[in-house]
């Protein structure tokens, strides 16, 4: 069999750091190969390298059997390497024609020929099955098409070896099954894939081959019928992984969080919280399990003071602290690891230190009459980073530059060595790998073991299956029924979640009031 | 090659690359670009007078510096700056003449009014920002004008419909003796010790407070910041204030030890603009604003020698500075063509 891609012995370093050591990754004609690794593995640098965006300082790559300097995004384009990227790169207000040549506008007399090129484009779309309107505008179409469109910018310039980085991370199921329909196509039409991911099941689904790669290190290449998802996850962290975290009972004590009547109104002032009651105990974890966009946001907000509450009332350890700004409700004993981790939950310019500092900076020891001491930071995030396993360089690099996984580490280690009463943890291993995940699981456990309550908001069965004690079904901003784990299944969830609500002798403990919603 | 190496590479070059584009724009003018940049250079640093008066143009480029670094810190844009300016320069003149005071009260109130002034222009459009979200950018803007012609108006009045107040008590005036003595009676001020404590006192808040800490979070990341518990329309007033304080100061050195009065003007200053580019240029550092505010001071007071001595036209003469700072700010051209160059020899090899 020949290689089209072969990458030797490939090493890349960032300052002191080695983000590539002596990976190998040969990429046969016609296959999907997997690359797979954690989070901050090194997975994106190497595909830089390939891309022509880093240069290594070791190893060679070749292309068709011949060595090649790729110097940058171009050579690769001239040797028929594209990349899918993670986040799309198009704009937003031009056509899907338009955004494809861009860069490399095919002109008539000086004048852009958008005609050809949408002929060109349309041709491609359907040979492979892409079903893409050359014409459609990108803010108009799903993101599964933009995805595609992205596809068709890497066929229209002649790729024969397209790089696929973490393509499922924002597709919808139904979505994710129609791209694997179109690798298959690219590879029965003679493309070849590099697919990077670390979602098991997706390479177990469409890889030929994987190459495993761990903190920088090549772990080697296997052949995927040859393997099964456990072996994988183990040679992707280096240790037996465990899919479902080990948990003993609850023993549920007084309760922390009482909610009564919630009532929460959106920005255009709908209400997307209807009076909605839940309590969470101590040393209990409550799923709340639900379809994104059916009032959790809104909740979690309401909560932790970042949104207004319309009415209805929030108690903390019997105090009520309804209305109250987000610093009074985390002095009330909350802690809150945020669903979007960009947005709340980091200032991404600042150092990750100073990021841990986000909810202590103001306070003895650290601050002291309006001084603050970065040493004190410094010694705390050191501490947290140990503790949480933070994958960084030290205190002082910048939050940005740090991996997914990592930045939810620094962000759990924060809120969690706080020790509050109430954990809310909203999405907490959204886009993670299973090492990340496992390890934030434990943790949540851990909390709860501890004698501390914890709230969970997932979009993940599996994950409100695995670590709840007690699962809330939240529909249209109620919650619709309280279950635990161990008497329902996916299914009676999945219903739930749609609004259905089962037959009231069968299954779980009703709350009053919830009636209403039968209706 | 070293980060410390081009550190000190590109903006060396930048120079040199700027001096020499301005010298081609006098030789196709028709001037010698030696004699221009001899004059430029003895306008500079010529005798102690020179250096003296260079030294007296920075100090209001250095707090104008200040107060738009502080803001860019804090994630606003104080494009208001010549407005805070001017009223801290009218409050601070009018302080120095309406009444007569022992000097150890009379200076300090003066360059109080003058930063209190000027913290109140910027309290306005921080305000507004953080109440009701109405841009900076604007408000600060359409506040310049009001600061100028408020200010006219105002110097009508106190003058008795003259367009120039009295000189100021010589118990309120910065003007040093000793800088004098030193610098052949150049106009040189205590206000240039005042600028540079005042660089300290930035770095202060931004490094060593936890205000500092909140304003550059804000600055950085509003959303994360509410969820962290600040408050963050407070810390948006606040930095509009200490920036328009800043600016206010810049008038003060105007108004206590450049002129000792202050007059109407036809138009602005333009040191609060320009205070834009010497923020930039400072990649909004304190230690960095000093870099900038020495290189326009000087180039701005040096150019006045240009027509004088080198019989070069104003107009030349404010392309040619232009053009020189106009390389300095493109640094980053320079830094990549330093890298590419440096790449090239490592493949070279």
């Amino acid at each position: 069999m020949e290689y089209v891609v072969e990458m030797l012995n490939i090493r890349k370093e960032f300052g002191n750091f080695v983000a590539n050591d002596n990976i190998t990754l040969q990429l046969q004609k016609g296959e999907i190969h997997a690359l797979l690794g954690e989070n901050g593995a090194g997975k994106s640098t190497l595909m830089n390298v390939l891309f022509g965006l880093y240069q290594p300082e070791g190893g060679e790559i070749r292309v068709r059997g011949k060595k090649v300097d790729i110097t940058n995004p171009n050579v690769a384009n001239d040797l028929g390497i594209g990349m899918v990227h993670q986040h799309f790169m198009l704009v937003e207000n031009f056509s899907v024609t338009e955004n494809i040549i861009l860069g490399s506008e095919p002109t008539k007399m000086g004048v852009t020929n958008k005609k050809d090129a949408a002929d060109k484009v349309q041709a491609l779309s359907e040979q492979y099955g892409l079903n893409v309107d050359p014409y459609a505008i990108i803010e108009d179409i799903s993101v599964g098409m933009q995805q595609r469109v992205e596809i068709l910018k890497t066929l229209y310039r002649g790729a024969e070896i397209l790089i696929f980085d973490e393509p499922t991370a924002s597709l919808t199921p139904q979505e994710i099954i129609e791209l694997v329909q179109i690798m298959k196509r690219l590879i029965a039409e003679g493309k070849s894939i590099i697919l990077i991911t670390h979602k098991l099941k997706e390479i177990m689904d469409v890889s030929d081959r994987v190459t495993v790669i761990r903190k920088g290190q090549g772990i080697g290449t296997v052949v995927t019928a040859d393997t099964n998802p456990n072996e994988l996850a183990s040679l992707m962290v280096g240790r037996q992984v465990e899919f479902k975290t080990e948990k003993g009972p609850a023993f549920p004590k007084d309760e922390v969080l009482d909610i009564r009547d919630l009532v929460v109104l959106d920005y255009r002032g709908v209400a997307k919280v209807k009076n909605l009651n839940l309590n969470v105990r101590k040393g209990e974890i409550v799923g709340i399990a639900g379809i994104d966009g059916n009032g959790q946001s809104e909740l979690i907000e309401a909560i932790t003071g970042l949104r207004k509450v319309k009415s209805g009332t929030i108690f903390i350890n019997e105090k009520d602290v309804t209305g109250l700004k987000p610093r009074k409700v985390t002095e009330a004993g909350v802690g809150h690891i945020p669903q979007d981790r960009h947005k709340h939950g980091l200032v991404l310019d600042f150092p990750i230190g100073h990021n841990i500092a986000l909810q202590t900076y103001y306070k003895s020891p650290i601050s002291k009459n309006g001084i603050i001491d970065y040493n004190k930071i410094n010694e705390k995030a050191k501490q947290i980073i140990a503790d949480f396993d933070v994958r960084t360089q030290g205190p002082h690099e910048l939050a940005r530059s740090l991996s997914g996984g990592n930045q939810q580490k620094a962000i759990i280690g924060r809120e969690v060595d706080r020790d509050p009463d109430l954990l809310i943890a909203a999405l907490p291993t959204r886009g993670l790998d299973v090492g990340a995940i496992e390890f934030i699981h434990s943790r949540l456990i851990e909390q709860r073991d501890n004698g501390k309550a914890v709230l969970l908001i997932s979009f993940e069965l599996d994950e409100v299956m695995n670590v709840s004690d007690r699962i809330a079904v939240i529909h249209d901003g109620e919650i619709v029924d309280i279950v635990t784990p161990e008497t329902t299944t996916e299914q009676e969830l999945g219903l739930l979640m749609a609004g259905h609500k089962i037959d009231d002798n069968k299954k779980g403990e009703l709350k009053e009031g919830e009636d209403q919603h039968v209706e | 090659m070293s980060n410390r190496v081009t550190n000190i590479l590109v903006p060396l070059v930048s120079v040199i690359l700027g001096l020499l584009v301005g010298a081609i724009i006098m030789l196709v003018s028709g001037y010698n670009p030696l004699i221009g940049y001899t004059a430029l250079w003895n306008g500079i640093f010529g005798d102690l007078y020179t250096i003296g008066e260079t030294l007296r143009q920075i100090t209001p480029y250095l707090l104008a510096g200040l107060a738009v670094a502080f803001a860019f810190r804090s994630g606003l844009f104080n494009i208001g700056v010549e407005g805070q300016l001017i009223v801290g320069w009218f409050a601070a003149a009018y302080v120095g003449v309406a009444v007569e005071l022992p000097k150890i009260i009379h200076l300090p109130l003066a360059i109080l009014a003058a930063a209190v002034a000027g913290a109140l222009w910027g309290f306005v459009p921080g305000l507004l920002k953080a109440k009701f979200r109405v841009h900076e950018v604007i408000v600060t803007i359409m506040m310049n004008y009001i600061a100028l012609h408020v200010t006219n108006a105002l110097i009508k009045t106190v003058s008795d419909g003259g367009d120039r107040t009295e000189r100021i008590f010589t118990s309120a005036s910065l003007r040093s003796e000793f800088f004098q003595n030193l610098t052949e009676f150049s106009r040189l001020h205590y206000g240039i010790l005042l600028a540079l404590i005042m660089v300290g006192v930035m770095w202060l808040i931004l490094e060593k407070t936890t205000l500092g800490y909140e304003l550059k979070a804000v600055g950085f990341n509003q959303n994360a910041s509410e969820y962290a518990g600040m408050n963050v329309n407070k810390n948006i007033i606040l930095a509009m204030v200490i920036s328009g304080a800043f600016a206010g100061l810049a008038g003060s050195m105007e108004a206590l030890g450049t002129f000792e009065y202050v007059s109407s003007k036809g138009g602005f200053t333009g040191i609060g603009f320009d205070g834009i580019a010497v923020a930039l240029l400072g990649m909004n550092t304190p230690l960095g604003v000093i870099f900038g505010a020495t290189l326009f001071g000087s180039l701005k007071y040096g150019a006045l020698n240009m027509p004088n001595e080198a019989g070069i036209p104003l107009e030349i003469v404010e392309i040619v500075i232009a053009v020189i700072i106009f390389f300095v700010a493109s640094g980053y051209i320079i830094r990549l063509l330093l890298l590419r160059a440096a790449n090239k020899k490592k493949e070279a090899k």
